[in-house]
């Protein structure tokens, strides 16, 4: 098992994604710099949260242009395993990697908080009968208000490709979207954050359950409980 | 005068006689432009005007506040080899370092972004923090944690709640991008602060013994580089500015407000950090700060005893036709000198150019002892370092007990009702909803307080208490900023000493031991001896706290001139200490965890008014004298406290401050839901009920032990001296019910908890001006 987390210029949760991977899950992880354009050997890769190039533009409008994400778009193209976290989901829908957007919250405020939320069933990897039907974790963005059109929605609702949603919503996102995977069920976009949700003294361990989620999507082993 | 004077300026506009009404412009005494003059031994160019300026204003010569600093202790009596040591001290770097064993350290310091934040709040409260992150990554450490001290005036007035929606946004803006969590504060509204808000901001980081740096300009033939931002007209003489009275013409000094890029302090983090970790490269390293590129080199070269050229063509600009003056003033954001290992300049450049940042090789070392400038091959200043520095001048300035002390210190409560059971009903309700009392929650959502992963307590508790990873170690520590001005204002030697040791008790009922602290001393124009004796006052009774409690002062910062046309601010020493939590189970909060729990007090009934946010809240009054402190029982108390925390018998811990028992009380079951109180004073006889409920008296602490560790805790308070009552006990009825020998009072939790929470965040949606 490889885990490569993808470090932007202006990545601040490169790290939190490193250790919930490294110390969390105890799998080997390392870092991948957005100039490089191999990704090397990876089983999962992580696009972590932050603020990549200051989220001038638009948030993730200028990392999908980063060298590394043409390997990873091929990664994700022959089935490879994608996490975005926050920023890094904002990344993905950027790259046409997720479908829709993210907006500012309607607070038009950041929000930093400890979010309840619902585990849609979402195939073999996210649904209530293994993830339980709520899951506790952290969210910390600006922007992140999901928004796609009806059509769009419909077919993620029709399809199960929503993950989470909040119970009480913080950002205002088109029904209460807190995550979502593609269709082919190989890259996964969440605004709240596993990799603070995964130490003794964190709101809770969640985040631990819903890495392994992710990785069970491609890897039977991480469907099982763990210890 | 026998040198020569310099050759005119390339820029014809500063090629003109120094006049009386330059100098005054540039808030420099008549006297003070001759020791210009007999420095230089000639008359100073205007870019050496400018220099002097604002090397000398009181931000960054501290001129009328050195000798009063010297009083504080730097360092810690009782450190062991390892441990609670200073390694930098106060006043010798950009921030002070303390061992936390195991070789490794942590740097901290707090300082004021007051006037800018007063003038342009968003921009003003984010470059606060970008440059006291500066502070520390220069020393060699990684920004780890952010907290802030706020003061703001009435959120009845639309100014205050622009004002505090622009520094709250700006805070985040640049703390949130930068991913430092802010993880605690302080927020105070009181009417005094109104037209000149007070923003103080603090970091801290980690580092290894073997990674200090020092801003030292060494060894000759060292190349000086620039990194980071470019250069441009922004903050021009920001230090000159902030070391004046507000007024209503301070808008138009607009200009004098730097803008903030966090992103590029992000990029700049980790460009030096990874430069300062490849052994030998970096021989010395300063921010640009305040008074930009001038104090960043004539600092280094003090600090180094050595000299310094530079060729500000080399300068990177972000604007054509910048003249010598707007370089050298120029107060623009995200810039760092970086003196280089001679023969190793490709490295760095190389790091740099990883990044995408500048990397300009603008200068050399040299052993003149003097700070020599060149532009477009001519010299435009050429000054002793020293004399920038160390040879600033020096005032003794003169103290006044101002009148009105007499007023208050001989005020009673005796002209006031006592409260009746419908009075003290009514009075913990709009006591909790005072935006001074009230949740900050408003404010805290609104930063990242937990990227990096190690927030062990959020925002809202007692202390910020955070997990350090420290190569494969991990360490806790505590940290909690305080200062209660109107105590300052009424007793100043006593508000000073209550700031730091409230500070220390919320370290302890977090589970920490204290290591030190850094203040931020925010006062009037000291030029006014009233205000001046406050500052003498305040400082005096710190520093003899600071010793006796052996915390020493690694460092902070001093901001005068808090005043606007309605007066000075009430005396606010804004105090920052940081504890060190031996284990993890130690760490407490102050939310009662469960029904069951006997609730103890530590230190004995309140009987004191003075100052409380009781006269405040509902008699419109800042009178009487400050609480009692005495340091021998406050020592007795912590001592106690931390032991019975390590020892495991206290499953919550808060300590009463503003609002005093009862807010204490119904604070702690804001936390789980569901829980609630019943205290039981039926037994007691006080002389004035208001002043048992809501009184202020230091040195109390409410903790929530289970039965079966009751009696140890009882037998260790008699062991100590430190009176412990049975106050009451945690319910599973979510209601405070007060018993008092008039009858019971009873509260509804959730509806004093939707007052406490909800108060700012009300008052927030009511429009601000402009």
């Amino acid at each position: 098992m490889n885990i490569a987390v993808l470090q932007f210029p202006g990545s601040n949760c490169d790290q939190d994604a490193f250790h919930l991977f490294a110390s969390g899950l105890q799998l080997p992880t390392r870092m991948v710099w957005h100039k490089d354009t191999a990704l090397g050997d990876a089983d999962l890769v992580v696009v972590p949260g932050g603020f990549s190039y200051g989220d001038y533009l638009r948030c993730g409008a200028i990392a999908r242009f980063s060298p590394v994400m043409r390997a990873v778009r091929d990664f994700a193209e022959r089935g490879g395993l994608v996490l975005g976290i926050c920023n890094g989901f904002q990344i993905l829908c950027e790259a046409g990697l997720l479908p829709g957007a993210l907006i500012r919250n309607t607070s038009l405020e950041y929000r930093c908080l400890t979010c309840d939320l619902a585990v849609a069933d979402a195939g073999p990897a996210f649904n209530p009968g293994r993830l339980g039907a709520r899951v506790r974790l952290p969210i910390g963005h600006g922007e992140g208000n999901y928004r796609i059109d009806q059509a769009g929605l419909a077919a993620l609702e029709a399809r199960g490709q929503i993950l989470l949603r909040y119970v009480d919503n913080p950002n205002g996102a088109l029904a209460d979207i807190a995550g979502i995977r593609n269709e082919e069920g190989n890259v996964f976009g969440m605004m709240p954050h596993p990799d603070r949700a995964f130490e003794r003294f964190h709101p809770s361990t969640d985040g631990t359950r819903v890495a392994r989620a992710v990785l069970a999507a491609r890897f039977p082993e991480f469907a099982r409980p763990s210890a | 005068m026998s040198r020569q004077p310099l050759p005119p300026n390339p820029d014809p506009r500063l090629d003109q006689p120094i006049t009386p009404d330059l100098v005054r412009r540039h808030g420099l005494r008549p006297e003070e432009y001759e020791q210009v003059c007999g420095h230089l031994g000639r008359v100073p160019s205007l870019t050496e005007l400018g220099i002097f300026s604002v090397m000398w204003s009181e931000h960054c010569s501290y001129k009328n506040t050195r000798p009063l600093l010297r009083g504080f202790p730097t360092e810690k009596q009782g450190a062991t080899e390892h441990f609670g040591k200073v390694l930098v001290k106060a006043g010798e770097e950009n921030a002070g370092i303390i061992d936390v064993g195991d070789g490794w350290a942590i740097a901290f310091k707090i300082e004021s972004h007051n006037h800018p934040s007063a003038i342009e709040p968003f921009e003003g409260a984010a470059t606060g923090v970008g440059g006291i992150i500066r502070d520390i990554f220069t020393m060699g450490a990684r920004p780890v944690l952010l907290t802030n001290s706020l003061r703001f005036g009435e959120l009845e007035s639309p100014t205050t709640r622009r004002l505090l929606r622009g520094v709250v946004a700006g805070i985040a803006h640049y703390g949130n991008c930068v991913g430092v969590p802010t993880v605690a504060g302080d927020v105070y509204f009181d009417r005094c602060y109104e037209g000149n808000p007070l923003v103080n901001a603090l970091c801290l980081g980690t580092l290894r013994h073997d990674q200090i740096r020092r801003g030292a300009a060494r060894g000759v033939g060292n190349p000086v580089f620039y990194v980071g931002a470019a250069t441009g007209r922004d903050g021009l003489g920001g230090a000159a500015f902030a070391s004046k009275e507000l007024s209503a013409e301070s808008a138009a000094d607009r200009p004098a407000v730097q803008k903030g890029d966090p992103f590029m302090e992000k990029l700049l983090i980790e460009a030096c950090l990874e430069m300062m970790a490849v052994p030998g490269l970096v021989v010395g390293i300063q921010d640009m700060g305040a008074a930009g590129l001038t104090c960043a080199t004539c600092e280094t070269a003090s600090r180094g005893g050595s000299g310094i050229e530079i060729e500000l063509d080399q300068v990177p600009q972000r604007e054509g036709g910048m003249n010598s003056y707007e370089i050298m003033l120029s107060e623009s954001q995200e810039r760092m000198l970086v003196i280089v290992q001679k023969g190793r300049e490709a490295e760095i450049e190389r790091i740099f150019a990883k990044w995408d940042l500048h990397a300009a090789h603008v200068g050399v070392v040299t052993d003149t002892g003097r700070m020599v400038v060149r532009q477009h091959g001519v010299t435009v200043a050429d000054i002793p370092a020293g004399a920038l520095t160390d040879q600033a001048p020096l005032y003794q300035r003169e103290a006044r007990r101002p009148a009105y002390l007499d007023a208050t210190a001989a005020w009673t409560p005796a002209e006031l009702p006592d409260l009746d059971l419908d009075g003290a009903a009514a009075a913990l309700p709009r006591l909790l909803s005072h935006p001074t009392i009230a949740s900050k929650r408003w404010i805290y959502r609104q930063y990242d307080h937990m990227v990096q992963h190690g927030t062990v307590l959020i925002p809202g508790s007692d202390a910020g208490v955070v997990r350090l990873r420290l190569g494969d170690r991990e360490k806790f520590i505590a940290i909690s900023n305080d200062c209660n001005g109107r105590y300052c204002y009424l007793n100043p030697k006593r508000g000073a000493q209550i700031a730091l040791v409230e500070g220390l008790r919320n370290l302890v009922c977090a589970g920490a031991r204290p290591l030190a602290m850094t203040d931020n001393l925010n006062f009037g124009n000291p030029y006014k001896p009233e205000n001046f004796y406050q500052l003498k006052e305040c400082v005096a009774g710190l520093a003899e706290a600071c010793r006796f409690f052996d915390v020493p002062v690694v460092g902070g910062n001093v901001s005068l001139y808090n005043e606007s046309p309605e007066g000075a601010i009430d005396p606010t020493p804004t105090v920052s200490v940081v504890g060190f939590i031996e284990r993890e189970a130690h760490v407490t909060s102050q939310y009662a965890p469960r029904a069951g729990l006997k609730l103890l007090l530590l230190g004995g009934w309140p009987h004191e008014l003075g100052g409380s946010q009781y006269l405040g809240v509902l008699h419109g009054l800042k009178t009487g004298d400050a609480p009692a402190v005495d340091l021998e029982a406050e020592r007795r108390l912590q001592h106690l406290l931390l032991g019975q925390i390590q020892a495991g018998h206290v499953a919550a811990a808060h300590d009463l401050s503003e609002g005093g028992l009862l807010v204490a009380a119904s604070e702690m079951l804001f936390g789980a839901p569901g829980v609630g109180a019943i205290l039981e004073l039926g037994g007691l006889k006080p002389a004035r009920l208001d002043a048992l409920l809501f009184g202020e008296s230091q040195g109390r602490v409410i903790v929530a032990v289970t039965p079966a560790d009751e009696p140890a805790v009882m037998f260790a308070a008699g062991l100590a001296g430190v009176a412990a009552e049975g106050l009451g006990r945690v319910t599973a009825d979510p209601r405070l019910a007060v018993n008092t020998a008039a009858g019971a009072i009873v509260w509804d939790v959730a509806h004093l908890r939707q007052g406490w929470e909800t108060s700012i965040e009300t008052a927030m949606k009511r429009p601000g001006l402009g």
